[in-house]
């Protein structure tokens, strides 16, 4: 196991090179230009060059990259052009909301996705497959901003029981922060939850048709032993795989919700440093979700041999 | 195969569920903690990104310098200055020799006294990059300190708008730092935010695209007499200021609904009407003169409007009526407006409105084609992200499309709008003919201040036009010594800019502001700068 740990962690180094000249050639190589837009509309031509200069734009594009790449070994990951507040910083003001985020949207999805998939498939087509089917449909349909609108309109309008955007740090207490999160997360969740019961139906109906599920059931044991014990755990591995997939998109951002709801997450600041042109920032993100999606993957690979004992790494 | 669902798996969910809906009517209870202190959340047309006001002319880091910095001179409701730092000042009977003396009890936020070697530093930063201050500045001889709190300005010429330059509003403010600041080039950005304005900046607070934080500045010595503007006594009357950061134009109108902000300085036009509803909010007017102007700005360099009767054309193009409703819709917040200084200020004037307002694209097109025009693709740089820019781009585009003219539309988003236009290049290698762009109503208050107006040829604003008449007659009103005499040449100007055709605007619209009534008293309604002293707020 370590040893598998060791060559996936080994593995990280050339894929993080890649990333980081792909990520650092195709800003530089997509149109706009950083400093017109810091100098604003009412700036010369000569103000916008002096600020390119300043800014060390001008320079060749493989000097930029190599001074860029000797920060990174040294773990700086560069500094803003426009607050020239560190990459590091920023990133850190916006790692607890987005964690937070992740972690109730997750909590909403799992809560409910999987025991509807499990319900959806123990009833299997009957009415209440059906319903949860729909259920599953409407939840991919809907758009999360509309869904968004429509709670705030409800639930922060007209009821006032939620607050209708921001985020409350940990710092200002746990409950504070929670209320912040219901309603992104109830937006948010609807996808997962959809996607989640789809998945988990899926693998429990192959689960079920198995002869030790017969087995079971012949044995007399109760129904919900022979879901949750039995059938759950089998089915387990698809659904985790699902869920490790949501956790890094979730990880890297979901920039609608945090825009409807005014999240102050890593979606937005992926989005805003983009439409800035804002090159450290987009360059020391993106570096940061590849490595994160690698440890994720690895993660659920390594969750693999807790669920089913017969997989061995 | 039905079965009853297990007691169990039916517990967990009902509890779940429960949960949630205490978790929910809990909610109001501990959404607002209790404090004694005054805070007043507001969410303006940007977020706070820079510091450094003289670094770029974002018009939201000048709202921030306004807040911790202060100025020399400050300007009326009515574009007139006054002094705000200065307490005496004078002026030689031959218009030549200046000398202001500070007011007393000024201080930065780091408790040390403000004096003219900050003074004479932070004017000479802004100078390097406002062009307005360079305007001022050209005809400068000397800056020196007769003390710690005189200084003296000469200049070789009686220049008319010293007073009015020092008191600039709107991008670049003339902001007095700390000389250690100051001391930077301006092509380097100040990172600390040190002023001695009514507020003190928040740094650790500050998160970028989120949130910024200022505190009261208790040692603050406001100016006497009434506020009007930039002007006046700048008091500020609570604790602290959030800006709060809401990209969502939808989420912003709901915060202000339900309370969780106290002022949107440019709610979306179409939520109006539903803010105006709302008993507890106020919507008005920000300031007497309108707060953007709207110009189809025209590339000078290349073929066919390297020609003044090409670009004459391109008057016919325009029906101001148009672009306004797309933009704006409600007619009590738009005007129509000729003049290339804005309109309802001093020195309008349209002269040749008759022209301008010929709406007739074929004729245009015939005018194009009598110029020499053979019908190759016109370029037009068209932004798909901006909110009034786009819409703005596609009235033009339509009207092009009906003249017959061969338009070849450049879809990309403003940022690369914005790196293309500073390219000089021919509009089939990456240049352009034409983009549409708005500016702030203050920014053409006066010919000698509207850079758009500007003709130095390769040091003018994009488009680059040249014209020697059109920078001597700008030149005059700067030293012209009475406001009859500026009129009288700002009629000339209007008539050269007409023939030169720098831009062409498609008029002016006012962006109202919204605010909790019910909570919020005393805005000083400005236009270009939003300011924030003066604001009480009860809870």
């Amino acid at each position: 196991m370590t040893a598998y740990i060791a060559r996936r962690l080994l593995a990280t180094i050339p894929v993080m090179a890649v990333v980081a000249i792909f990520v650092f050639l195709l800003l530089r190589l997509a149109p706009g230009d950083p400093a017109a837009l810091i100098a604003g509309d009412d700036a010369t031509s000569a103000q916008i060059a002096n600020i390119r200069a300043q800014l060390g734009l001008d320079l060749p594009i493989w000097q930029q990259f190599f001074m860029w790449a000797g920060g990174i070994l040294q773990g700086d990951l560069g500094t803003s052009i426009f607050s020239n507040l560190p990459v590091t910083t920023l990133i850190a003001q916006r790692l607890e909301p987005t964690l937070m985020l992740m972690v109730a949207t997750l909590i909403v999805a799992i809560s409910f996705a999987i025991p509807l998939g499990v319900i959806a498939a123990w009833q299997a087509r009957t009415f209440v497959d059906r319903f949860v089917m729909l259920l599953s449909v409407l939840g991919f349909a809907i758009p999360v901003f509309l869904a968004g609108y429509v709670l705030i309109y409800v639930f922060s309008i007209q009821l006032r029981w939620l607050p209708v955007q921001g985020y409350r740090p940990l710092s200002q207490g746990l409950w504070p922060s929670i209320q912040s999160l219901i309603l992104p997360a109830v937006a948010l969740g609807t996808t997962y939850i959809a996607l989640i019961a789809r998945i988990t139906r899926a693998s429990m109906l192959e689960v079920l048709s198995q002869d030790y599920i017969r087995t079971a059931n012949a044995k007399g044991l109760a129904t919900s032993r022979v879901l949750l014990l039995h059938a759950l755990k089998n089915a387990s591995i698809p659904i985790v795989t699902v869920i490790g997939i949501g956790i890094a998109l979730l990880i890297s951002g979901v920039v609608i919700t945090e825009t409807v709801f005014n999240i102050p997450g890593l979606g937005r600041l992926t989005v805003d440093a983009v439409l800035k042109r804002d090159y450290p920032i987009v360059q020391g993100l993106i570096l940061v979700f590849a490595a994160t999606k690698v440890i994720i993957n690895l993660l659920i690979d390594l969750s693999y041999a807790f669920l089913d004992p017969r997989i061995r790494h | 195969m039905m079965g009853k669902l297990n007691s169990s798996l039916g517990t967990t969910l009902k509890t779940s569920l429960l949960g949630l809906a205490s978790a929910a009517l809990l909610a109001g209870t501990a959404l607002t903690p209790a404090s004694a202190e005054t805070v007043l959340r507001a969410t303006m047309h940007a977020d706070v990104r820079t510091l450094d006001p003289h670094w770029t002319t974002q018009t939201i880091a000048g709202i921030h310098g306004m807040l911790i910095y202060d100025t020399l001179f400050g300007v009326d409701d009515e574009g007139m200055p006054h002094p705000q730092m200065v307490g005496d000042y004078s002026v030689s009977d031959d218009g030549l020799e200046y000398s202001f003396t500070l007011r007393d009890g000024l201080k930065f936020h780091d408790g040390a006294d403000v004096t003219t070697a900050d003074v004479i530093a932070s004017l000479k930063r802004w100078g390097e990059k406002d062009q307005a201050a360079r305007a001022m500045f050209a005809h400068l001889d000397t800056m020196e300190a007769v003390d710690d709190k005189t200084f003296t300005m000469t200049f070789n010429a009686p220049y008319g708008l010293v007073l009015d330059t020092l008191g600039k509003t709107g991008t670049m403010v003339p902001i007095i730092m700390r000389e250690s600041d100051a001391t930077m080039s301006a092509d380097e950005q100040v990172t600390e935010a040190i002023g001695s304005g009514p507020f003190m900046m928040v740094k650790e607070e500050w998160v970028p695209g989120s949130v910024t934080v200022y505190r009261k500045n208790p040692d603050y010595v406001p100016r006497e007499g009434e506020p009007s503007g930039f002007s006046g006594a700048k008091i500020p009357k609570v604790d602290k200021i959030e800006l709060v950061w809401i990209d969502d134009s939808q989420t912003r109108m709901q915060a202000l609904i339900a309370g969780e902000i106290d002022l949107l300085e440019q709610p979306s036009v179409d939520f109006v009407p539903i803010l105006e509803g709302d008993p507890n909010i106020e919507v008005i007017r920000t300031g007497a003169v309108d707060s953007h102007w709207g110009t189809i700005r025209i590339n000078h360099l290349h073929p066919p409007f390297d020609k003044p009767e090409m670009r004459q054309a391109l008057y016919h193009l325009v029906n101001q009526e148009d672009y306004l409703q797309t933009i704006v819709g409600n007619p009590d917040y738009y005007r129509t407006c000729h003049s290339f200084i804005t309109c309802g200020t001093t020195y309008e004037d349209e002269t040749g409105k008759e022209v301008m307002a010929d709406y007739d694209p074929k004729k245009a097109y015939e005018m194009m084609k009598a110029a020499g025009y053979n019908d190759e693709p016109i370029y037009v740089l068209a932004a798909t992200d901006h909110h009034t820019i786009t819409p703005a781009a596609q009235v033009l585009l339509n009207a092009m499309r009906e003249a017959g003219i061969n338009v070849n539309a450049v879809s990309i988003d403003w940022g690369s709008v914005v790196a293309r236009r500073s390219n000089r290049e021919k509009p089939e290698d990456g240049g352009w003919h034409i983009f549409v762009t708005t500016s702030s109503g203050t920014t053409s208050l006066n010919p000698a201040l509207n850079t758009w107006l500007g003709a130095t040829c390769d040091n003018a604003n994009v488009g680059w036009p040249c014209d020697e008449e059109l920078e001597t007659l700008r030149g005059e009103f700067a030293f012209a010594q009475s406001v009859d005499e500026r009129k009288e040449v700002a009629r000339k100007i209007q008539e050269r800019a007409m023939y030169v055709v720098p831009y062409i605007s498609f008029g002016q619209w006012t962006q109202p502001m919204a605010y909790r009534s019910d909570k919020i008293s005393g805005i000083i309604p400005v236009t270009g700068l939003t300011v924030l002293w003066n604001i009480e707020k009860s809870e």
